[in-house]
């Protein structure tokens, strides 16, 4: 039996929607199979997942604490996989935010202003330091022609020392200097208080907190989708992507666009460093166990590849994988082994690119066409 | 004189490098068959977990042990690389993405971390590692003696890998046919070679390398299961084909190269020696470098790529060509 690949003229819509979903379903699937092969029952596993998710008190909570630093890497990733630019260091782009970030909190902060202009001083300064991060490869790219999948990834390496090495191995300006366990168990300084960052209280599951990042991350999809699809400059980065001959031909500054679009990816992620700083950890997070061990920027491909790069899907999606991280945060023990998260997130992107050719191809087995090609007038000379 | 800064960073650096020279190798397998693989840390990391359950599990002789240890670790990445090869050979999907998906499924927060948590490997060292081959006296000789007679077996065996893959791309008759599938799949598949068949052997193949790669980490260098042992080092491995122009012997000289680099750090802590914020950059160092390299050799002259399969991560589709 012979299957042969048609390319379709046009993509039925519905399948864009079902590609993901079955994707999602059939991760699960063998995802389940690993878990049965390496000894456990995974309806036991599955179902503490979603409780742990989405369904116990709190845990809607928690889940929005993971969604929100992975709606930001995911619009990152979207941001700059929709030109082909592939910018896999969203991870070092947000520890870089991160520690511009609390470098504005604590400063500024502590300097006595308002809470306003703390935490806008906060946004501005993630948002530079993710840029910063993200041109170095843009810049690469642009001007050398380096490869900027394999400079954006060394580069997460790179922040994750500095991280370390600022909280760690110093007595940087990040680090908790005072008090008892100043020297035995080093912590980033507490942010002063008119630097943390307000969220609001909604009454469910008795009390949820939704952070000002999450609000920011939708203004970000916002953006973006305003951007990709009713300006000149994100028809010209679709352009750049699908064809980077028709676009010079057209006359698209092509550095120039791609030094936007990587300054524009790295931007959004360094947001999400400020967010984890001035929303959730109230200080720079240095502990190799802690924002260092979740693989946001790595998650965050999965969630923008999900999304199909469409922002308001990748929020959508990232609040889904969000509650899986979460999942995987709060259940990791006997039952629950740690890198499920990542088996599970690495076969929803394998069957969500599988998918890809579904949503492109239309499939034939065998028979049928050679049977028609049998059957089929010759063309006439 | 033996214990010199400079003798004793070359000899570890020799064998630092050997699990970027063997990941390196197998990447260029599957390169040169026009399939780009960037789940190489993936492969490398469940190649290095399976290697070093293989020799807690296994109660034989250290040799025995050793020798399982490795072929399950080739096993292992070979798996991984056939999901990989299905992907993109038979679904023709992005080359790019399914490496990508490939790391996170297999690497430090997937499936490599899941199987090292689940067999209970953190926190103990292992029972058989890969120790010099050569009796101590020869390792005394100067120079020569740590450099070439200092190493465990597995660096042998990566020399004898350089030759052998060098001599099968340039002398037979398979290897040849390899480099017509990378370079021009449609003239190949003309010629009656099945690209297909081609692509799937060497992207497996190279998987298999990459798992060897892994477990020289966990039975050889640090002899321990640590989540993400591997540090990044499938990536520089991957920047390691295109600084050696696709060459099996310029591997070997860019891998003992960064391996020098990735001893640096530990060597200067050894001697006490700091330089600033020491742990900082030794660490960065070789990721940095890396990049370095990698601008000087996509710029200027070298911007012609010598070496470069010309279908490199495009699907090859008879209907289209």
């Amino acid at each position: 039996m012979r299957v042969t690949f048609e390319r379709r003229l046009k993509q039925p819509r519905w399948l864009s929607l079902a590609v993901p979903v079955v994707s999602v379903v059939f991760a699960l699937v063998v995802a389940a199979l690993v878990l049965v092969v390496t000894g456990h029952n995974p309806f036991t596993t599955y179902r503490e997942l979603v409780d742990a998710a989405f369904l116990q008190t709190g845990s809607l909570g928690q889940t929005l604490i993971s969604a929100t630093p992975l709606a930001f890497t995911g619009l990152a990733a979207a941001a700059a996989f929709r030109m082909k630019l592939f910018n896999i260091g969203a991870e070092g782009q947000m520890y870089m935010g991160a520690i511009f970030g609390a470098a504005a909190g604590l400063y500024l902060g502590g300097r006595g202003g308002p809470s306003a202009f703390v935490i806008a001083s906060m946004v501005v300064a993630g948002c530079v330091g993710g840029m910063v991060w993200a041109l170095i490869p843009g810049i690469l790219r642009a001007f050398f022609k380096t490869n900027e999948i394999l400079t954006s990834l060394l580069l997460n390496y790179v922040a994750g020392y500095v991280l370390t090495y600022l909280i760690f191995e110093s007595e940087s300006y990040w680090r908790q200097t005072k008090g008892f366990n100043a020297t035995t168990f080093p912590t980033g300084k507490p942010l002063p208080h008119n630097a943390i960052w307000p969220g609001w209280s909604v009454h469910v599951q008795g009390g949820l907190v939704v952070p000002l990042g999450a609000g920011f991350a939708v203004l970000a999809a916002v953006i973006l989708w305003l951007l990709y699809s009713r300006t000149r400059f994100g028809f010209e980065a679709r352009v750049l992507g699908d064809s980077d001959r028709a676009a010079r031909y057209a006359g698209v500054r092509v550095r120039r666009k791609i030094l936007a679009v990587m300054a524009l990816s790295g931007a959004i992620a360094g947001l999400g460093g400020a967010s984890q700083v001035g929303d959730f950890a109230h200080s720079l997070d240095g502990d190799p166990n802690g924002l260092q061990k979740q693989g946001f920027g790595y998650s965050g491909i999965v969630v923008a590849a999900l999304g199909r790069y469409n922002p308001f899907a990748v929020v959508l999606v990232a609040f889904l994988i969000g509650g899986l991280q979460n999942a995987g945060n709060t259940l990791q023990g006997a039952t629950f082994p740690a890198g499920l998260v990542g088996v599970i997130q690495g076969i929803i992107l394998f069957s969500a690119l599988g998918g890809e050719l579904l949503i492109r191809h239309r499939v034939r087995i065998g028979r049928r066409v050679r049977k028609d090609a049998s059957t089929a007038p010759e063309p006439a000379a | 004189m033996n214990n010199s800064l400079l003798i004793v960073l070359i000899a570890s650096g020799v064998a630092y490098g050997t699990p970027l020279l063997f990941a390196a190798l197998g990447e260029l397998l599957a390169e040169r068959s026009g399939v780009l693989n960037l789940g190489v840390e993936g492969m490398m990391l469940v190649g290095a977990v399976m290697g070093f359950w293989t020799v807690q599990r296994l109660h034989v002789t250290t040799a025995v042990a050793l020798a399982a240890a490795i072929g399950v670790a080739a096993l292992a990445g070979a798996m991984m690389a056939a999901i990989h090869a299905f992907l993109v050979i038979t679904l023709r999907a992005s080359q790019i993405v399914s490496g990508l998906a490939l790391t996170i499924f297999a690497g430090v927060y997937g499936l490599s971390s899941y199987l090292g948590n689940n067999l209970n490997l953190a926190d103990q060292p292992a029972s058989h590692t890969f120790t010099a081959f050569f009796p101590s006296s020869m390792q005394k000789w100067p120079i020569v003696g740590p450099i070439v007679f200092g190493q465990n077996v597995l660096v042998y065996v990566s020399w004898a890998c350089v030759v052998l893959i060098s001599l099968y791309l340039s002398h037979t008759r398979p290897g040849l046919n390899v480099r017509a599938v990378g370079e021009s799949p449609a003239a190949a598949d003309t010629m009656g070679i099945s690209v297909t068949s081609y692509r799937y052997a060497h992207t497996i193949v190279g998987g298999a390398f990459a798992g060897v790669g892994g477990a020289t980490v966990t039975l050889a260098i640090t002899p321990q299961w640590v989540d993400g042992i591997t540090y990044g080092a499938g990536w520089i491995a991957i920047a390691l084909v295109i600084f050696a122009f696709w060459r099996p012997e310029l591997c070997l000289v860019g891998a003992y190269f960064f391996g020098a680099l990735e001893a640096l750090a530990p060597q200067l802590q050894a001697r006490n020696i700091t330089l600033g914020p020491t742990v900082l950059w030794t660490s960065s160092l070789p990721y940095v470098m890396t990049i370095l390299v990698l601008v000087v050799v996509s710029s200027g002259t070298a911007r012609r790529r010598l070496g470069a399969p010309s279908a490199l991560g495009v699907a090859y589709v008879r209907e289209e060509r």
